[in-house]
């Protein structure tokens, strides 16, 4: 079977690697701690640590597109920005 | 469309008789129940002249509709000759070309193959995952749910392309199976939400009592719980055989010639000079025939079906 | 229904799993991996990095298709859901006319949206269109062909005609669910036509019209078939949606970089907002 279409970079295998460890270890502590901490935040409704995950990580993506749109190609500062978005949201929310 | 009227109005006539009881007791009221009784006899009044708005409805949804099927009757030289509400000269010649001509009734055939495969396997899988989302909790079942529902909302020229470089490496390409799996995209979590839907309905004791009586799992499934949800697996598989019939993008991007659907054969004749326009109103013909078949057993499915089953 | 934990349920999704990861999971990653890459065929590809993503968010070609199809979208609710709404209220209930009424208006959801497309763009053409006929014989400048604004209003009427039964069938299911007796007793208390349809009728019709704006946007949103047989995203780039765009640049121009950055901005907007509805959906089903 020849896989070479797909065209894998380290970035993106990374990046791949990251998420599926993040489900895997929400996964884990879902196991550990069953329940998923439901509690309702600043939005008004209730969420478990799943739903915040699911947002930190789609809160990340348009805060990268943001900033590649809006200011300029230096992810760096978006990477630093989404994560203390996540921390908020993993907080707050 | 003459029969469609007579049953709105018969529906009207019921309404009123329904109505008759209430409207006697408060004729016989004071002034006040005077006063109501005649703003109901006005409302009766207005109603009478409510199937006005289905019917005007219906006239423009079937218009389109009856002018492709007029067409399709029609000899070229009628369609671009003088013009005319029916066919002058009634000719079966269109759909004769379609049925003679391989490349065209070929089209049906392929679109029926991969189709019917693809109801095969969605419901075939969605079944037992339906089951699990009706009767259990597991470990992180909301979100498989909602990612199932974001397949279904994403825009399949996304996947395009990627299906494309997908099946050729699995040398697919231009096969039955290749559409078939294709499809599963959408078609698979609208199977799981419609069974999840109607699974729902039946009472969980039936189960219970099923194993008390010693029924294993696969044993009852087959045996009791399947006939019990017959109606929703035809609605289902009728839903999963519809989106598969109406799509193009996917089913065109993955085939060439030999598995190629009817959905593209027409838009290659549509894209040709010299167009036969009668051809084409014939064929566009025999792909609405399918639904307007089936679509009598699942009227009153119908909601629930496009609602994803959450109606 | 109270539902027992049970891990071993994921042994029944696994088929389904399995199954749409192949058919999602995969090609989507393989669209990540295009996106920040360059290539010249031949499965030679160069880093990119983030430089198509920033192409596209800079590009006018793609916020003008975004804007189209956001414009698009908006005039389609506005129009869908309360015709939808309106027929649904004056169907019959009872009676024959019911299934009847019912079969005729599914119809138009169980074409190929293809044959929509040929449908109207026969129906629309003004030498051997019923209606393009008709309207040129009443003296309107109507051609869909030269005219971005005819292409819209043949686009837009054509989604009307296709897709308002949805929303008249899911209306109408809401409907029916309630009791005769809301209206006898709204009719004893001399309630006004406006105050049965606003405090009975549309409070029950809630949820099926969320769903009804769920599909219909999401639908509209990634309209690609029907206005690509009509008008093939012209005249000029007039009816140039987001999905034809996207199908254009994809499989017409093989610009394998741009498409797949294109792709994911289009995919997380839709991923965001079916998140959105989803939520709404299911808290107001937790309310209830």
């Amino acid at each position: 079977m020849d896989f070479s279409w797909m065209a894998w970079t380290l970035p993106t295998a990374a990046f791949f690697i990251t998420i599926f460890l993040m489900l895997v270890g929400m996964g884990v502590w879902e196991y550990f701690s069953p329940g998923g901490n439901p509690r309702v935040g600043i939005l008004r409704f209730e969420t478990t640590r799943g739903d915040r995950l699911f947002v930190s990580l789609l809160g990340s993506a348009f805060i990268h597109l943001a900033w590649l749109g809006l200011i300029g190609p230096n992810l760096w500062w978006a990477l630093a920005l989404a994560v203390v978005y996540a921390i908020g949201v993993f907080r707050f929310v | 469309m003459a029969g469609t009227r007579d049953a709105v109005v018969n529906a009207d006539k019921d309404q009123m008789m329904r109505n008759a009881p209430a409207a006697e007791r408060t004729a016989h009221g004071g002034l006040a129940d005077a006063a109501l009784a005649r703003r109901m006899r006005r409302r009766g009044e207005e109603s009478r002249f409510w199937w006005v708005v289905p019917t005007i409805y219906i006239i423009f949804l079937m218009l389109p509709i009856y002018w492709l099927i007029n067409m399709s009757f029609k000899s070229n030289q009628e369609i671009l000759g003088a013009f005319s509400l029916w066919p002058q000269n009634p000719t079966l010649r269109n759909y004769s070309v379609i049925f003679t001509d391989p490349s065209w009734y070929k089209g049906y055939i392929n679109s029926i193959i991969y189709v019917v495969m693809n109801t095969v396997i969605s419901i075939s899988v969605a079944l037992p995952a339906a089951y699990a989302f009706s009767r259990y909790r597991f470990l992180g079942d909301k979100h498989l749910f909602f990612w199932l529902l974001t397949n279904r909302m994403a825009p399949p020229a996304v996947f395009a392309l990627p299906f494309f470089q997908l099946y050729s490496a699995f040398g697919l390409i231009d096969t039955h199976i290749a559409v078939a799996l294709a499809h599963c995209l959408f078609n698979v979590p609208l199977a799981v939400w419609i069974l999840e839907g109607f699974m729902s309905g039946v009472p969980k004791e039936i189960d219970e009592t099923a194993y008390i009586d010693g029924y294993s799992f696969p044993r009852f499934f087959v045996k009791i719980f399947v006939p019990l949800i017959a109606s929703g697996i035809g609605v289902a598989a009728f839903f999963t055989f519809m989106f598969s019939w109406v799509e193009l993008l996917i089913a065109r991007t993955l085939t060439t010639t030999d598995a190629k659907p009817i959905a593209a054969i027409m838009t290659r004749t549509v894209s040709a000079s010299g167009m036969d326009w009668g051809v084409l109103a014939a064929a566009g013909v025999l792909t609405i025939i399918p639904g307007a078949l089936v679509i009598w057993f699942v009227r009153n499915y119908i909601a629930k079906g496009f609602a994803l089953g959450r109606v | 229904m109270e539902k027992t934990w049970n891990n071993k349920a994921w042994f029944m999704v696994l088929p389904v799993l399995v199954l749409v990861a192949f058919s999602a999971v995969i090609p989507l990653m393989t669209v990540v991996n295009y996106s920040v890459q360059d290539t010249f065929g031949g499965n030679q590809f160069f880093w990119a990095g983030a430089e198509w993503f920033e192409e596209m968010l800079h590009s006018d070609r793609f916020w003008a298709a975004m804007g189209r199809n956001l414009i698009f979208s908006a005039i389609i609710l506005s129009i869908q859901i309360p015709l939808g709404i309106f027929i649904a209220l004056n169907m019959p209930r009872k009676g024959w006319g019911v299934p009847v009424c019912l079969v005729l208006m599914a119809l138009p959801l169980l074409i190929p949206w293809n044959v929509v497309g040929t449908i109207w763009q026969v129906f629309g053409r003004i030498d051997i269109g019923l209606l393009g006929y008709t309207l040129h014989a009443l003296g309107f400048d109507y051609n869909y062909v030269n005219d971005p604004f005819d292409a819209w209003v043949t686009v837009i009427v054509m989604d009307v005609w296709h897709w308002t039964s949805l929303v008249v069938l899911l209306c109408y299911a809401g409907l029916v669910s309630i009791p005769d007796a809301f209206y006898q007793a709204a009719k004893i208390d001399g309630a006004s036509r406006w105050a049965v349809f606003r405090y009975i009728q549309l409070p029950k019709m809630q949820r099926v019209l969320l769903i009804a704006v769920l599909l219909r946007f999401m639908d509209s949103f990634m309209i690609y078939t029907e206005p690509f047989v009509v008008t093939g995203g012209g005249p000029g780039n007039s009816t140039t949606f987001l999905s034809i765009d996207l199908v254009k640049m994809a499989v017409g121009q093989f610009d394998l970089g741009p498409a797949a950055a294109m792709s994911i901005i289009y995919f997380l907007i839709v991923l965001l907002l079916s998140w959105v509805f989803y939520t709404v959906m299911t808290n107001y089903d937790v309310e209830k």
